[in-house]
């Protein structure tokens, strides 16, 4: 799994590349913990190039959406793929995550909602 | 991987001219470890395009196996390289059947508390906070995924989890 980082504004996009799974849940989840700890708790995940998730990257998932929301901001998730998305549809985890199709509406979602 | 075909059963009389069915079946035993589950996923792929799955119902059936083999490394062996997984699928007669097996602990799903399904929201005093105990979501996946999945542990040799997907219609 590959993981890089960009600004945009306030919000940080880490786009993830690979599978989110038992190999590299700790891996995401430490990507991203790294953003919440240097202050940044508003990101969008760039799952564009991400073709698969198993529970254990859905529990990585909840675990940032929630120390992300802890700390004022949100994730949001952006491009999901279809392998990605079934399993988000199948735990139920699409109906607490805001999903958007690309990275700039993602983006300017919190805009627009805060 | 070169597939295997081990057995050929014909389940009619050789003077009966009905279809004749014959099993396909095949094996694999790698090391417990995160980066053989995918090899895994492959391998039981495979069978299932055998089987004639559609792209759908091959992506359930490699899901279900990599949820399986996830808990065995984490419940059962409780570390990566603590023992070896065998796998196995069988196409038969009505049903493609996956049998995983493991030399570590007992694993009871009852022990594991299933997961909320969606994740539940609840308030922690002034915070928004959500249940992140998803290690039941794992065994939740192979039920919703597969139409049958039975787990038995046998004293001296381990656990054997089998899961059962019925065949597509023709």
């Amino acid at each position: 799994m590959e993981v890089s980082w960009s600004r945009e504004g306030q919000v940080t996009v880490i786009a993830v590349e690979g599978s989110i799974d038992a190999l590299t849940a700790d891996d995401f989840l430490r990507s991203m913990q790294a953003q919440l700890a240097a202050g940044d708790a508003q990101l969008v995940a760039d799952l564009s190039r991400v073709d698969y998730a198993s529970s254990a990257g859905l529990s990585a998932i909840l675990v940032v959406l929630k120390e992300s929301r802890q700390e004022g901001g949100d994730l949001r998730l952006a491009a999901v793929q279809r392998g990605v998305y079934r399993v988000l549809s199948l735990s139920g985890l699409d109906s607490i995550l805001k999903i958007y199709g690309d990275v700039e509406a993602a983006v300017a979602s919190f805009d627009e909602m805060g | 991987m070169a597939t295997r075909w081990l057995m050929a059963t014909p389940s009619s009389s050789p003077f009966n001219a009905s279809v004749t069915f014959m099993d396909k079946k095949d094996s694999l035993t790698v090391p417990g470890r995160y980066n053989e589950i995918r090899h895994i996923c492959d391998f039981v792929a495979e069978g299932a395009a055998q089987a004639g799955f559609d792209e759908d119902a091959i992506f359930q059936v490699q899901l279900a196996c990599d949820e399986a083999c996830t808990n065995i490394i984490e419940h059962t062996y409780e570390a990566e390289n603590a023992g070896k997984i065998q796998i196995s699928w069988e196409i038969g007669r009505r049903t493609f059947t996956i049998i995983i097996e493991d030399s570590g602990k007992r694993f009871d799903p009852g022990e594991i508390p299933p997961a909320p399904v969606p994740p539940t929201a609840v308030r922690v005093g002034q915070e928004e906070d959500y249940d992140v105990k998803v290690g039941g979501l794992g065994v939740y996946f192979m039920r919703k995924l597969m139409d049958k999945v039975t787990f038995h542990y046998n004293e001296g040799s381990g656990n054997v989890l089998t899961m059962e997907k019925r065949l597509p219609e023709k």
